[in-house]
């Protein structure tokens, strides 16, 4: 079916340890699905299956009608510790320009500037932490450009993976209302994991469990 | 009571161990090390700029021969005394030293290209090509290195280039481990996986993320390997595969210092021995400072 991310009798295993067995999900456009489940319940494997980065042992992943491929720019992640979402390498400003200059984007300079500045201020980021590295601000701030860098790229879905575990209530209110907010201006999907049933469901429509 | 049986010096004695085998130890190490690669480094700037200088100071050409002057011992006016054709040695060795440490640069920097460029491809590739790769990185390791250098060099003879390659081209396998050792930690990180979502190739997650990631690694392998160039370049030299005797290096000097020795002339073997071994423990201090920095950030 298309307009939709899809995972359908999805299994997986790490070597002999099955992870995930028979899951079923859909998440469409412009709706925001919560998933709960205890630590190691398989949350994480399922959102990495469902973004293409590794293949289901069983059952298949489908995204608008077609085989989830990585990299086609229709889903992005933002991870659960900001500080390994970020190369220490990179400014602020270079990370969110990873996200604009993606398959979807601009190729110029000029406009991946210009675009950097308007998705840090839709997460609010002020510019002058635009030029610092990911040691010079605090875990919520790169969390923050991670979130700008996921939504620059203007994926269809965004798979939010424990993203608000290591920020303080505050933060944690200002991400949802900013992931919110793509929702209804631009129909983003979202999928969002938390061992948190409270959170998802102050967040989330629709919440389903992970055993 | 609890709080004097916790001040006890049988509790607080495993734990003062513990300390000081953890955090105090360590850090004097690294200390040690800073400090060995402090003077390491002052005494590489002099010899470098001995090598660079002293050729061009002292105006004279190191080929001319003075059979009038020939083995003299070290005096004011010969410092490290003079050879069996009259050539100052002082002069000679600065410009051998010139050559040997220009070839060991040029090993080093090719190794770590080479190396840097294969580690790190292996890595990112993953699967079967990063096993065949690191297979024939185990055959070209399982060859022996001089073997390999001295085939390589008998082939063109005298030649910079060749000794340049035949250095290079067997040692820069070390820097490959290393560099895809690195990359492989990095391989699994959120940002590269992020990086790949966003549309990224492989190439581009190389150039971008890997490379640099993996260059203080890589630099750190070049900077050890320096000394080992040296070593090598003198070896095939010495074993007459290299320069040709006209041209002064480590190597070709030490060659020459063997008939010279047998005639009473020990200053010819003396000086270049011992700038071989006080240039190679300079640059390994360097090395191991390098290291421990690294290790330190880490």
């Amino acid at each position: 079916m298309s307009g939709e991310l899809s995972a359908v009798k999805v299994g997986f295993s790490y070597g002999g340890a099955e992870v995930l067995r028979n899951v079923s999900l859909s998440i469409g456009a412009g709706s925001q699905v919560g998933l709960a489940g205890p630590s190691g319940s398989g949350k994480t494997t399922l959102a990495r299956v469902l973004a293409g980065l590794i293949p289901p042992s069983a059952g298949h992943v489908a995204c608008n009608g077609a085989p989830v491929r990585r990299g086609d720019g229709s889903i992005a992640m933002l991870f659960q510790s900001p500080r390994r979402s970020c190369s220490p390498r990179m400014t602020l400003r270079a990370v969110i320009a990873e996200g604009i200059a993606g398959v979807r984007g601009p190729r110029r300079r000029r406009e991946i500037d210009a675009g950097v500045r308007q998705f840090a201020a839709r997460v609010q980021l002020t510019g002058d932490l635009l030029d610092r590295y990911p040691h010079e601000v605090s875990d919520g701030q790169l969390q923050r450009a991670c979130l700008a860098r996921a939504l620059a790229a203007r994926p269809d879905y965004l798979i939010c993976d424990e993203a608000t575990a290591m920020l303080d209530a505050a933060t944690t209110a200002a991400v949802v209302r900013i992931i919110s907010g793509e929702v209804a201006a631009r129909s983003l999907g979202v999928l969002a994991l938390s061992h948190d049933r409270e959170l998802l469901e102050a967040w989330c429509g629709a919440i389903k469990h992970l055993p | 009571m609890f709080s004097s049986r916790t001040s006890s010096p049988a509790t607080s004695g495993p734990a003062a161990a513990s300390v000081l085998r953890q955090v105090v130890l360590p850090e004097r190490s690294r200390a040690g090390k800073r400090a060995g690669a402090l003077i390491g480094a002052a005494v590489l700037a002099v010899i470098v700029a001995y090598a660079v200088f002293v050729p061009l100071i002292a105006g004279t050409d190191q080929k001319l021969t003075d059979f009038s002057s020939a083995r003299l011992p070290p005096s004011s006016g010969h410092l490290f005394g003079t050879d069996h054709a009259g050539r100052d040695l002082f002069v000679r060795l600065a410009s051998g030293l010139r050559i040997s440490l220009l070839i060991a640069a040029l090993c080093a920097v090719l190794a770590m290209v080479l190396g840097m460029l294969v580690g790190a491809a292996s890595a990112t590739l993953g699967g079967r090509a990063d096993r065949s790769i690191m297979r024939c990185i185990d055959a070209v390791n399982a060859v022996p290195h001089l073997l390999l250098g001295v085939v390589i060099v008998a082939m063109f003879r005298g030649s910079v280039t060749a000794i340049v390659a035949s250095i290079a081209l067997t040692h820069w396998t070390q820097v490959a481990r290393i560099v895809r050792a690195e990359v492989l930690s990095l391989r699994g990180l959120e940002y590269v996986e992020a990086s790949y979502l966003l549309g990224r190739t492989r190439t581009q997650v190389l150039r971008r993320h890997f490379l640099p990631a993996a260059l203080g690694q890589g630099t750190v392998a070049t900077v050890m390997l320096l000394p080992h160039a040296i070593w090598h370049e003198s070896t095939l030299s010495f074993l007459g595969l290299g320069l040709s005797p006209d041209r002064a290096s480590l190597g070709t000097l030490l060659q020459e210092a063997q008939t010279e020795v047998m005639l009473g002339g020990w200053w010819a073997l003396a000086f270049p021995a011992l700038l071989l071994v006080c240039t190679t423990l300079a640059i390994a201090a360097c090395g191991n400072g390098l290291v421990s920095t690294t290790a330190g950030r880490s």
